[in-house]
């Protein structure tokens, strides 16, 4: 059993409305010093089987299909172990 | 026998029944479709209508694009059927890159609902054809992720080639109608593919086509007039 975490993060050249409305709220809320605020997703797959190249090969035609927008999202795909007693 | 236009409802369209009145109100025959259907009942053009389809939870239109009704529409929008996408049907044409660039949030990340002053670019899609160029409309706009982006490339390309649909009239007054609503780049509000058959746009003409509803004006019907016409003429 392994889980498999994609990112999905808007491209550096796409405007973040999101982001910048949270970066915007920092300093009402005492946290100075930060600069920029970006917004993303983050997907958690869980995995029967091993995750070989076959399978991130697949996950990946489903990350760049999918779960991101190309025309505007970047996307980058990890795998995390996951321990069985901690099931 | 009058033109038989399909209107697909999706889990969370809206604006399926607006359309279809719309079609009627136009003199073609509006043909119900579901998302699950694996065929298109053989109708002559298709409407993905306003809405918020599987809830917009991933993004805008990205799962209704996987749906099965969706195989077939993809299939013979590529051979010639016309396509028009409104608001939500729009965003699955972008996601489905039947229509090229996509939608992002509003620049001002507020809902916004209004009626849109716009100009019509190009007059000679299978949707517009009851328009002429320059011509100015107003037709009701109302989302949440309405901002048109594309890279620079996409957007020269859609420029030179007459690909950019309509625009939103940006001079005026913003409680008038007028301004860009959302950042769209280039003020665009609409696009249409290479042949002229697929057109997408964010605005809702189908909520404009009777005097008593709506902009209080008619200015959405052409896009149904434009259709029927080059549908019993063809």
């Amino acid at each position: 059993m392994a889980r498999v975490v994609v990112d999905v993060m808007l491209k550096p050249e796409i405007l973040d409305p999101q982001g910048q409305a949270v970066q915007r709220a920092l300093p009402r809320l005492g946290f100075d010093g930060i600069s920029d605020v970006r917004q993303g997703k983050r997907f958690e797959l869980e995995v029967d089987g091993p995750v070989d190249e076959a399978a991130l090969a697949r996950i990946h035609d489903l990350a760049e299909s999918f779960l991101a927008n190309t025309v505007i999202e970047d996307f980058s795909i990890r795998v995390e172990e996951v321990a069985e007693a901690a099931k | 026998m009058t033109a038989r236009i399909g209107v697909v409802t999706f889990p969370g369209s809206l604006d399926d029944r607006d359309t279809q009145r719309a079609i009627r109100v136009a003199g073609a025959e509006p043909v119900a479709l579901w998302h699950k259907d694996k065929d298109l009942k053989q109708v002559d053009a298709v409407v993905l209508c306003g809405g918020f389809s599987y809830g917009d939870y991933l993004r805008a239109g990205a799962i209704a694009r996987f749906s099965p009704v969706m195989e077939p529409l993809l299939e013979q929008a590529k051979a010639g059927l016309p396509v028009l996408g409104i608001c939500n049907g729009f965003q699955i044409l972008t996601e489905a890159h039947l229509l090229p660039g996509t939608m992002l949030r509003n620049d001002h990340l507020h809902f916004i609902c209004r009626d849109q002053k716009l100009r019509v670019e190009n007059a000679e899609t299978a949707w517009t054809t009851d328009y002429t160029a320059g011509q100015e409309i107003s037709i009701p706009l109302k989302n949440n992720d309405g901002q048109y982006v594309a890279d620079a490339y996409t957007l020269d390309q859609l420029e030179a080639e007459g690909r950019v649909a309509f625009r939103y009239l940006v001079r005026g007054e913003a409680a008038d109608g007028y301004g860009n609503p959302n950042g769209s780049q280039r003020d665009i509000a609409g696009v249409t593919n290479e042949a002229g058959n697929v057109v997408g746009l964010m605005p809702h003409p189908e909520h404009a086509v009777e005097p008593l509803i709506g902009t209080g004006r008619t200015d959405g019907l052409p896009f149904f007039t434009s259709i029927l016409k080059k549908l019993v003429n063809a």
